[in-house]
Parts: structure tokens; sequence; C-alpha cells
């Protein structure tokens, strides 16, 4: 390999996953850190480490003048940016390339042209993607937004142009609501994300969120299969699944056919995602967004076809031609992850930073645990709330949910509230288990669930 | 007079302004009663209000915008 040393410019359970990759391939890994998370499990197992600034992530992760000194520093020859933080900033895969280190990810102009909502929705039907109905772009504030609103419909969304992660989005119900929110939601645009440009589009009912996972080497493109994320809170993904139980295999190879022609279409390097509704009533897609970074929920998508996503994406950005074939990709079983975040699903989801007094990590046949925990951590307020992801892979879903509940007891935490107790419940659920889930269900059945979630507590006797 | 001081209920950063293009929630010398939001926490990306817990004129902050704070520590001193 040409790269030698990778930098890792995240933090969490997604860096201690990158440094098992580079160490896996021989790479030297060199972890940034924050003076909050001097501590942290990545800081520990990686080889170099890096403080870049204060807790504040606007003042360290997110620096990337502080990154890049960083790399200059250590003399690192690559930057993985794991997910969220600079993962998809453009200007950031442009100034590590402009420095002459090797970005784990597709080129700056890839990330620009994808991470316009409305110049990806151009390029998806360039490529003979359907999009949800709605604004053919941007639209201009006026009569003539109200004019098309009514001929798409209601209910419909209002989107930023520039959003992302479920933000800056408002549902009209009817076109007077829809005058009212349509300034609203520019205004709230521009202040979070620089840009008020909104788009529209119509709101399909009941539809499953459905994703499919692609690997690209800046020429040919394959995909991995699919990944159902229909379990949602306030737009978070909670719990997903590969393959997605419900499609048959025509819709299924469709859908895949059609993320690996959109990806090529922009000459896609790395590992990228592909999200799209599905409505289940009519059997349609539609597609929502790419997006150019590896995901949080890419471990089911490992599980089933047995391809290790992030070794794979290094080696690309070493410039290696992709190693896969089409035809030697395969599923095989059914694997669930469960994410473990640090919010007490009985008091609102309210964070619940804190240190970690008792552990006991799920283990044996089939389970995975990706984690930044260790016992004693103190768990940093600063950072998002994920404490880790239980995946487990079994022979298809039926065992996959009876390993998932096993996995589950196993699982113990002393001196932090997590989502366990959600999960626990969510895996008895018959609904659940019977696979009819979508993207509103979650939250409707919090409002009618939650006060019994208490029952689903810590496990005494494993 | 008693001088008493408000307290971060949790552990974060703390803000003066419940946006970055909004006005600071209360200056140094501004009357407050209980129940006021004198700023926000955030903890784990979600943003929390700090209210005072008794009446009096903040005579001194103890942190400054976008500090990182710990729980209990405290943010501000009231005279009166």
């Amino acid at each position: 390999m040409a790269i030698q040393r990778l930098l890792i410019a995240n933090r969490g359970e997604i860096a201690v996953r990158i440094i098992r990759a580079a160490r896996e391939l021989g790479l030297h890994s060199i972890q940034v850190h924050s003076q909050a998370d001097r501590d942290s499990l990545a800081v520990r197992l990686a080889d170099e480490a890096i403080d870049i600034g204060p807790p504040q992530a606007a003042k360290s992760y997110l620096k990337i003048e502080a990154i890049l000194d960083a790399a200059q520093r250590t003399r690192a020859d690559a930057v993985h940016p794991g997910y969220g933080f600079l993962a998809e900033n453009a200007d950031f895969a442009d100034a590590v390339e402009a420095a002459g280190l090797a970005f784990v990810g597709p080129t700056g102009a890839t990330i620009r042209l994808l991470g316009d909502k409305v110049s990806a929705r151009e390029a998806a039907a360039k490529a003979g993607l359907k999009t949800v109905p709605g604004s053919q772009g941007r639209i201009e504030p006026g009569e003539a937004a109200g004019a098309l609103a009514e001929e798409i419909g209601f209910p419909l969304l209002i989107k930023a142009a520039a959003g992302g992660g479920g933000r800056g989005i408002r549902i009209a119900h009817d076109l007077a609501e829809f005058e009212r929110f349509v300034p609203q939601a520019s205004a709230e645009a521009r202040a979070a994300f620089g840009d008020g440009g909104l788009y529209i589009e119509k709101l399909i009912a009941r539809a499953r969120h459905i994703e499919v996972q692609v690997l690209g080497d800046g020429e040919r493109v394959v995909h991995c299969f699919e990944r159902e994320c229909s379990l949602q809170r306030r737009r978070q993904k909670v719990w997903e699944e590969a393959p997605a139980a419900t499609l048959s295999d025509t819709t299924r190879q469709s859908l895949c056919e059609s993320a690996v022609a959109l990806a090529k279409s922009v000459n896609y390097r790395g590992a990228g995602t592909l999200e799209f509704l599905y409505d289940e009533a009519t059997g349609k897609s539609y597609f929502l967004e790419m997006n150019t970074r590896i995901q949080v929920e890419h471990p089911v998508t490992e599980m089933i076809t047995g391809i290790d996503l992030v070794r794979e994406m290094i080696r690309i950005a070493d410039g290696e031609p992709l190693r896969l074939r089409q035809e030697d990709i395969r599923v095989r079983g059914h694997a669930i992850e469960c994410r473990i975040n640090a919010e007490d699903p009985l008091n609102g989801f309210a964070p619940d930073p804190g240190q970690v007094e008792a552990l006991n990590m799920p283990g044996g046949p089939g389970v995975r645990f990706d984690t930044l925990l260790y016992p004693g951590y103190a768990i940093p307020p600063f950072y998002d709330s994920l404490l880790g992801k239980l995946i487990v892979h079994d022979q298809d879903r039926a065992s996959a949910l009876s390993r998932l509940r096993r996995a589950l007891r196993e699982f113990r935490i002393e001196g932090v509230k997590t989502t366990a107790p959600l999960h626990r419940a969510l895996a008895e659920d018959a609904a659940v288990r019977a696979g009819e889930v979508h993207t509103s269900f979650l939250e409707q059945w919090l409002e009618r669930e939650a006060p019994r979630l208490a029952q689903y507590g810590e496990v005494d006797h494993p | 007079m008693a001088s008493k001081q408000v307290l971060s209920p949790l552990p974060g950063v703390f803000y003066r302004k419940p946006a970055p293009d909004q006005p600071v929630y209360k200056e140094k010398g501004d009357t407050v009663a209980v129940g006021d939001v004198v700023g926000l926490v955030e903890v784990m990306k979600s943003f929390h209000e700090v209210k005072a817990d008794s009446a009096g004129t903040i005579s001194k902050f103890l942190v400054e915008n976008e500090d990182a704070i710990m729980a209990g520590q405290p943010l501000l001193e009231l005279d009166g």
C-alpha cells in the first residue's frame, strides 16, 4: 500500500472501527482528539494520538486547519473522516487532497454535487431514478410556489436545500400552512446552513426507509445490497436491518441496479449510500439522497455480505481498483443493529452522560458490539449520545431476532442510562417481529408504550 | 447583601444567547426573578434552558459564552 499512516478525523465508536481496519491493513493509526477525549477508547487503541483543541466540536473536530496541522505534524499520508463532523464537507476533502494526502472518500466535487439536495435530485433524474414528486429545484417564494404546492398535493414537506439529518423540515397540510411556513423555513435554513434555499416534496405516508450500499473506485461501481432503517425517532435511525425483509427479489434487484446507475454516472469513488423511500402500497421507490461517507449502520451490510466496507474504502483511497465483482457479492442470512445511546427512554430520552460503573458486553455466536465503552470510562457531554451498536447475524430474520433478545439480556451497564430497555421492548413487539413497520411507526409506538418501558430495564440475572 | 450563585444542572457547553444571531438572555446588572432563563446548556447535542432558582441582580458571570462546564458548576452570581 502507498498509504502508511492514516489519520482518523473523528471520535467515538467509528474511530475505533477505523483503527481496527487500519491495523488489519498494516497501517499506522493516528487518532486526533479534543481535550475531552484524552481517555477515549480510540486514543487508547491507536498507535499515536494528537490533541487538536478544546472539547467543543467547533473548536476541534470541525476545525479544518487544526486537523490539517495535526496531519502534517504526525506525517500522516491519508485522512479518514468517519461519519458526521467533516465527513461530507467538500472543502475539507479538497483541503486534504491539496495538502498532498489521500482522502478516504469521494472528491470534493462529488461531495458538493450530491450534498446539495437539489443538484442531487437532478443527477438522480438524469440517471433514471424516480424522486418523490416535488419541485424541480429550489422554489421561489410567491404565488408560483403556492400553485406548484397545490399541483403536488398536500400534505407536503418543505425542506432546506442545504439541510441534512432531518433538520429544517416542515410539514404543510394545506395552502394556508404552506404560505405561513415558507418564510419561516427559509429564515431558519439561512440561520442554520447559511443558505435559505428551499424545495418541496410530497409526503409519502407509511413509507419504509430503504437504502442501498455502494462501493466505487471512480470507474466501476458495485452494490452490497440494501438495509431497512424504518424505525426512527425524530428522524434519527434507532434500529437497522439487512436485507429489507419486505422487498421481492425483483424489486430488490431493480433498486440496487438504479443505485449503481446513479453512482456510476458521477464516477463515484469510495463507500456511499443511496437512501430511498419505499411505498409498500404501490411498490414504488423514490430516491431521497446519497450520503457520501461510511454510515453508522454499515455493520449489518458487512455481516450479510462478509465484506469489510471500511477496509475496502481505505484500499480504494490508496488507488487500488475495486477487487469485488458484482456476481461475487451475495447475501447470507439476516442482520439487525440496535443503537445503544446514552439517553433515558423512561424520561423523554434525556441525555445521560456519566461514568460507566459496571459493564457487561454481549458476545457469543453471531454477535458484534461496536462501541466506545470500557469499564470506568467517563462519557463526555459534548458529543452525540451514541455509545455503541449491538449487531447480530443469523441464518434468517426469526433467528436473528432471538439472538438479539439473548444479546440484549447479556448487555448490562451501570452508571449510565441507555436505550437498551427500548430495544428489549421492540424485540418483543409483535409488529416489529412481523416486520410491519414504517418511518412513523416508532413515534406512534412510543406514545402508547413508553410507560411500559420500565419493565424492560436492566436485567438482574442475565 | 447576600450573594447567591446559579449552578448548571447539567454538564456540557454554556451559551448566554438562545441562538448565535440573537441577543443575550441577561446582562450583568440585570435583575432576575425565580424561573427566568439565564442561559442554555448543550449536552449531547440537545439544548436545555438554565433557570434562576432565586431572585436578585446579576453581579458577575463566572463563565463565558460557549465555555465547557461541569454539572453543578456556578454560572453567575446574584446580589440581593
